[in-house]
């Protein structure tokens, strides 16, 4: 019964993204997306942020499709920045760096380029067909959910996405929380009372989301490495069209390391919180693992850049279910596209598959499109990517300070806006200096309000029984994996921090 | 070391600025009315995480404790302050907002591009003019003349 649902459904995405209209916004996603992946030091939050203004005037359907395609068109570009000039600029390919520079040493460029493109179109559909039917199933669920089940599934995700990315488990707590405190800034729904807005009107209406997004991830990144990214050797990569395509034996050699890398991108996709990093590494290691022949890896084996690639762009398919099912963001990005479908006035959750079927079909059909156009187009393209790559830091960042203070204006025309992007700026550039991950931020300034409406329904239905929570099956479920979770990083980390003081207590001896 | 505070680790900075940050939540929150958990009033979620984010500020503190983290001085040694890059990155949004209220788009983006460029010690004067009139082109196109933004090129007062 699903089954003919999801493929009727699918018949009519394709009909809806298909529409001149639609296919035209998708396209330019795309397009500005790889293009942004591939000028380093700005990755897929700087890029959405940016564009985010510009979808305020828009439809619904053409700007969530536009947002998306800007999203997995980056990860394209943040390959061929890791693959042609060592770049470990966007994280999650940094393990590309590893086997895709040394092919380009040897100059087998073209190879990997072109094997990436075909791993990442292969893990791309199958997350895409994952998302196609696991999505109504995961909507029959969360039809049954109240606001109890509700609050304990966001506080998994915000716990999740604040512990299992880079870094101390404890920073991305606080970091989270620190979100939270953010979202507070405004009217309270429920009451009516202005919370935290110091009497300026012009904050009752919450901290912008644009100006967190580029204040944290632009102003504060540039504050960050202003005069510490230092050009790069301009190795010479000319790479031709038919250097792209892999021979049968390297396409076999491929092979087995892209479904492998596709799987392991689709499980950690469906575990809400874990960035597309640790798909990658974990990709990786498997490879490295089940390989006959461990000691190529690092030399420029092919494998090692088959398998991260296609767990990355599995996973960024993967991702959508949750935020487009139950309307809970996995990282940072989902946040954003989150942001800007309720922007829209469309929320996001288990009603938007009956309520905006146009929304949800017409991104999974997108999807395809958009990933076929990014294979089509990144072909001829090669060239000018190549070029792009050697733009500096330095005409790069005073040109993207002008976008984000005439975006940032755009969205409400109010400089009032742009003055709490330089705040939240110098805020975000004073944690990332004291080594705090900033992308939970997001996550909690998104999560905010509705955890708290959530946990403040539950509570009033149970009369102030805190027990409500465990009471009701599926949110004790949720309620025992946070505690599982909290539990395993507070004795890893325990354990973590007294190897390291034993550590540093020899190294001092000596 | 003169600065004793050179000594700490940096994570007792972190720390103890999410402690302020939840203290000052809870003080804040603690303002409008708390209600009960039967019914809330504004301020129990903004005291709740203020008291959360405090403890977790306390844990942060203490794991560097834990762990004897090497002092600040150490890690910052290495990087040098950018005050010029800071100081022209914040400047240039600044005036962005200070000459778009008084003297219209083209001055704004023009201050924005130009003051930015020369934040950054390998740009030349003649590079960063350049740099800001390519850049203010691409932008009235874009954002004046494609998309209409209601903002006028110059104005005065």
């Amino acid at each position: 019964m699903v089954f003919a649902e999801s493929l009727t459904g699918l018949w009519y995405g394709f009909e809806v993204a298909l529409q001149p209209h639609n296919l035209w916004w998708s396209f330019v996603g795309v397009l500005i997306g790889n293009l942004i992946g591939v000028l380093p030091g700005l990755g897929a939050l700087t890029a959405i942020s940016m564009l985010l203004p510009i979808t305020y005037t828009m439809h619904p359907v053409p700007a969530i499709l536009m947002l998306a395609g800007i999203f997995y068109g980056s990860m394209y570009g943040g390959a061929i920045g890791a693959i042609l000039l060592n770049l470990p600029s966007h994280p999650p390919h940094a393990v590309t760096c590893l086997d895709g520079f040394p092919m380009t040493k040897a100059g087998k460029a073209g190879t990997a380029l072109g094997i990436t493109m075909i791993s990442s179109f292969f893990a791309a559909s199958f997350g895409i067909v994952v998302m196609l039917f696991a999505s109504p199933l995961l909507v029959s669920v969360a039809f049954k959910f109240g606001a109890a089940e509700m609050f304990s599934i966001m506080l998994l995700g915000l716990l999740a996405g604040a512990t299992m990315s880079r870094g101390s488990p404890l920073k991305g707590v606080a970091m989270t929380l620190f979100g939270l405190v953010v979202g507070i800034v405004g009217t309270d729904v429920n009451s009516g009372v202005d919370r935290f807005t110091f009497g300026l009107m012009e904050l009752s209406d919450r901290v912008e989301l644009v100006a967190l997004a580029l204040g944290v991830f632009g102003v504060a990144d540039f504050l960050a490495n202003v005069n510490h990214m230092h050009a790069i050797s301009s190795a010479k990569t000319a790479v031709r069209l038919r250097d792209m395509r892999p021979s049968k034996a390297e396409l076999k050699q491929a092979f087995a390391p892209m479904v492998r890398g596709t799987l392991v991108g689709t499980l950690f996709g469906a575990m809400p919180g874990t960035g597309p990093t640790v798909a990658t590494f974990v990709a990786y290691a498997l490879e490295r693992k089940v390989s006959r022949t461990p000691e190529r890896f690092g030399q420029g084996a092919l494998e090692g850049v088959a398998s991260p690639e296609a767990a990355s762009h599995s996973k960024t398919q993967v991702d959508f279910i949750p935020t487009m099912s139950l309307g809970i963001p996995g990282d940072a990005i989902m946040a954003l596209i989150l942001g800007a479908l309720l922007i829209q006035g469309v929320q996001p959750g288990p009603q938007l598959l009956t309520e905006h079927p146009d929304i949800f079909w017409g991104l999974i059909a997108s999807f395809w499109i958009g990933n076929a156009l990014l294979m089509v187009m990144n072909v001829p393209m090669i060239g000018v990517w190549v070029r792009l790559l050697q733009v500096p830091y330095r005409y790069l960042f005073p040109s993207a300070i002008l976008f984000i203070a005439v975006g940032v204006y755009s969205t409400r025309n109010s400089f009032f806006d742009v003055g709490e992007v330089v705040l939240l700026g110098i805020v975000g550039a004073i944690l990332i200096a004291l080594e705090f991950p900033v992308a939970p931020i997001l996550l909690g300034y998104v999560l905010g309000p509705p955890v708290e409406e959530n946990f403040r329904r539950a509570l009033l239905l149970s009369r102030g029984d805190m027990t409500v929570f465990l009471r009701h099956p599926i949110s004790a479920a949720f309620i025992a994996i946070c505690a599982a979770l909290v539990l395993a990083q507070a004795y890893f980390g325990v354990r973590r921090a007294l190897r390291k003081r034993e550590l540093g207590g020899r190294l001092s001896e000596v | 070391m003169r600065n004793p505070m050179a000594r700490l680790p940096k994570d007792f900075f972190g720390g103890a600025l999410m402690v302020l940050i939840g203290v000052a939540t809870v003080v804040g929150g603690a303002r409008y009315s708390i209600g009960s958990l039967n019914r809330m009033g504004p301020g129990f979620f903004p005291v709740a995480v203020g008291a959360l984010l405090a403890l977790v500020g306390l844990a942060i503190v203490g794991a560097a404790w834990l762990e004897r983290a090497p002092p600040v001085a150490k890690i910052w040694s290495l990087r040098r302050a950018e005050w010029r890059g800071w100081f022209c990155i914040v400047g240039s949004m600044v005036a962005f907002i200070v000459l778009g209220r008084h003297a219209g788009f083209v001055p704004a983006a023009s201050a924005a591009v130009f003051i930015s460029a020369l934040g950054d010690r390998d740009n030349t004067v003649k590079s960063a003019v350049l740099l800001t009139i390519l850049m203010l082109a691409i932008c009235v196109v874009v954002f004046w003349w494609a998309l209409q933004m209601p903002i006028p090129l110059f104005r005065w007062g």
